[in-house]
């Protein structure tokens, strides 16, 4: 066991992943120096330059490359340098990568990553900010997993990088150097599909996923000084959910709240939400509530906004308390 | 509403065409009330390619029309409900009913439970304290507002409450308040009451009415139709796309008019129709397009296209519209032939059933513009035809015949012409050959 932080988490999975495949490759801008934030740092030196490629500034080839690699046998990588600039390559994604193995009745697969690095860190504004991951929920064809933690970061990272169909990976740039533990040196996987859950509690359910999670525990960890038992589920994958793992966190407590960075119209919490209205009726003893990002395209470059838009362990306590009190 | 009994079933827009998104209804051919067999005609539907008959899909009782006449509906939309047989009737009136009554009670409930959040039990306090019988008005509430939470009514379980419970307590008021909600929750209603909406958004002044009703009292508006559209879009692209270009010529038809009041009462006796100038007319006006069949074309901006069948569009007027159903290879036709086709067709067209395949391939119009009592007319040319040719009235004039004057019966033919495709030679000829054949009907001709 070692400490180390999300980032290190998530270069360390590509790593074990290359030296144990290689056909496993990385491709992305400037991944070859490391990449703008450093997660691929020192992985040229290892594998040299035909394993870690460095692209021109065009997503939508960054991941048609990587989905015409996986044609032929290929596990590639793709990194988008940040989750703002995934459009251009959407219709690779949506149109061609979710749909190759639908598409050829199974003859094909499409095994590739893309890692997305996602959300806000505070004074980088609009395009290093947001949070796209509603964009392709509800894209049948696609999983998308999101993890909160170093452990997760490097157990779902290598699941992605094995699954033989493609995975949306995003990783909070917040958490990557922000957080750190201890994390097994072996071998391991967090297998896609299935949620966690990081505290039981009885008052209350927070179901969260990616730096949300981190903010319910540390809101958690405050509240139950003040006698309120909370509850905390961290969904890893966003898609496919785990339904099991939701209905059996909401059943607990029957008070329910869902928190995610993204916006809250059409976002992951409104399909959460759903699921536990239709299997949940007669346990639930409030409204379901949501506490996600307002409805605006992204975060102001000023701290006013941030303090507006973002969700921080404050705003997750006072909704959390608000809930155990109804 | 038709999901409460699943006899009454709604016919939606049916996809007429690839491209086709939506339609729009012509007149509704059956009304409210009327009983239907399958693919009996509902409607006309309009559409940017094919104006249609919509047949019904299934047989019944025509409830409701949801889309009225010239009202347009996207492909799949429901335009009509139709009860299938059987007595479902009842039911639906049953079911509109309950949903009358379930609104004025939840609006009560509304009202009493605003008071305290005491009566409101949520699903789970619910279940629990049925399952359990618990009398939820000894549970000690210590939720927003006295509400009782879940994990209320499990510590009033696990302390023993439940074996009291079974004693009934006095009925609270706030739970008489409860059983009222209690019984109009099954019904599924939207939530809201209507007053709220209303006294949220209470009307504004709408300056433009004002100004709408001082205009109307010198004008009115007329709806334009979607027959009336259709003509005026085939019109303007008529004149705008086709150099039209104009020649009359006169006929002397007077034997034609003494064969045909010889023949025209054994004809109305013997075929039941009226034998009309017009199918004389048709049968000289497709001889002389045998031969001139340059007539019988379409521009193609690099070719021209001549057409083999002589199919004659027949402009027939109604009171609101005009249409042109086709007579399809009229060159095939006698006289007696052609009689019956105009009968058939201006019957069609008066009684608003033509049919898509009544209107389409005609390749040369006639206008019978003497029946409205014109002696001259400047017809707009049936688009992408080449050209039109009228009838007007036949007159009796003074004229002069081997230096003699006479009284004959005189009629103008009127032609609009493509000048792209035609010339004034090629027409003048055209029109001569109309105007021997006229003239050269006598006691001799067959009708036959």
């Amino acid at each position: 066991m070692a400490v180390i932080t999300y980032l290190e988490a998530i270069r360390s999975a590509m790593q074990e992943e290359m030296q144990r495949d290689d056909n496993v490759f990385v491709l992305g801008e400037d991944v070859g120096k490391g990449g703008v934030l450093n997660t691929t740092k020192g992985l040229r030196d290892k594998f040299g330059e035909d394993r870690v490629l460095d692209t021109p500034l065009a997503e939508s080839a960054i991941v048609g490359v990587a989905i015409g690699a996986a044609m032929y046998g290929m596990k590639a990588i793709a990194e988008i340098q940040f989750a703002d600039f995934i459009f251009p390559a959407t219709n690779q994604i949506i149109s061609e990568a979710a749909k190759i193995r639908y598409r050829s009745n199974n003859d094909w697969t499409c095994p590739i990553v893309i890692r997305a690095p996602y959300g806000a860190t505070g004074a980088s504004a609009l395009y290093h900010s947001q949070c796209p991951e509603s964009v392709f929920f509800g894209t049948p064809g696609i999983k998308i997993v999101a993890p909160s933690n170093p452990y997760d970061a490097k157990g779902l990272l290598k699941a992605a990088i094995r699954d033989p169909d493609p995975v949306l990976y995003f990783e909070h740039k917040k958490c990557y150097l922000a957080l750190s533990a201890d994390v097994p040196e072996h071998d391991y996987i967090v297998p896609i599909g299935k949620a966690d859950v990081k505290r039981q509690g009885t008052d209350i359910t927070v179901i969260a996923y990616g730096i949300a999670v981190h903010y319910a525990l540390l809101a958690a960890e405050e509240l139950a000084k003040e006698g309120i038992s909370a509850h905390v589920l961290d969904l890893r994958t966003i898609q496919p959910l785990d339904n099991e793992a939701i209905l059996e966190a909401a059943s607990k407590t029957g008070k329910v709240l869902i928190v995610h960075e993204d916006n809250k119209t059409g976002g992951v919490g409104a399909e959460v939400s759903a699921i536990i209205a239709e299997e949940l009726l007669f346990d639930l003893d409030a409204p379901i509530a949501r506490l996600c990002g307002p409805d605006v395209p992204a975060v102001g470059n000023n701290p006013p906004m941030e303090k507006f838009f973002l969700l921080s362990t404050d705003k997750l306590k006072d909704a959390m308390r608000k809930l155990a009190m109804f | 509403m038709n999901e409460a009994n699943g006899r009454i079933q709604e016919v939606t827009v049916p996809h007429l065409a690839e491209s086709l998104v939506s339609a729009t209804i012509g007149k509704w051919l059956k009304q409210p009330g009327d009983y239907i067999e399958q693919y009996d005609v509902l409607c006309e539907l309009f559409t940017e390619k094919v104006n249609t008959e919509m047949p019904s899909p299934i047989e019944g009782k025509l409830v409701k029309i949801l889309v009225g006449d010239g009202e347009t509906a996207a492909v799949g939309e429901a335009i009509c409900l139709i009860e299938v047989p059987a007595d479902a009737a009842a039911e639906v009136a049953g079911s509109g009913l309950g949903g009358h009554g379930a609104a004025s009670g939840e609006s009560v409930a509304a009202v009493q439970g605003d008071q305290s959040m005491r009566g409101r039990y949520s699903p789970a306090v619910h279940k629990l304290a049925q399952d359990n019988n618990v009398d939820l008005s000894r549970v000690i509430g210590t939720g927003l507002g006295g509400r009782i939470t879940r994990k209320d009514v499990e510590q009033f379980l696990a302390s023993g409450g439940a074996n009291a419970a079974a004693q009934a307590a006095p009925v609270q008021p706030a739970s008489a308040a409860f059983q009222a909600q209690d019984t109009v929750q099954p019904s599924k209603l939207p939530v809201r009451s209507s007053g709220i909406h209303l006294s949220a958004n209470p009307p504004t002044p709408l300056i433009e009415a004002e100004g709408h009703s001082l205009d109307t009292r010198n004008e009115h508006f007329i709806d334009v139709t979607p027959i009336r559209n259709a003509i005026a879009t085939r019109m303007r692209q008529s004149v705008t796309e086709i150099p039209h270009a104009w020649t009359m010529i006169e006929v002397d038809v007077t034997n034609l008019v003494v064969l045909r009041n010889k023949v025209k009462d054994e004809f109305m006796r013997r075929e039941g129709i009226n034998l009309t100038y017009l199918a004389f007319m048709l049968k000289a006006v497709v001889n002389a397009i045998k031969d001139y069949p340059i007539i019988n074309s379409v521009w193609a901006v690099d070719k021209i296209i001549v057409k083999r069948d002589i199919n004659i569009s027949l402009s027939v007027g109604t009171e609101d519209s005009v249409m042109t159903p086709v007579i399809k290879k009229a060159d095939q036709k006698n006289i007696a032939g052609l009689a019956r086709e105009i009968d058939e067709l201006t019957k069609k067209t008066r009684a608003g059933k033509l049919s898509l395949n009544d209107m389409v391939g005609g390749t040369f119009t006639v206008n019978n513009t003497g029946s409205f009592g014109s002696i001259l007319s400047y017809p707009i040319i049936n688009y992408p035809q080449a050209a039109i040719v009228t009838f007007e009235s036949i007159v009796k004039k003074p004229v002069v015949i081997q230096d003699m004057i006479a009284v004959r019966s005189m009629v103008n033919l009127c032609l609009s012409l493509d000048h792209r495709i035609l010339d004034g030679v090629i027409c003048g000829r055209f029109l001569q050959r109309v105007k021997e054949n006229l003239e050269s009907y006598n006691l001799d001709t067959k009708i036959y």
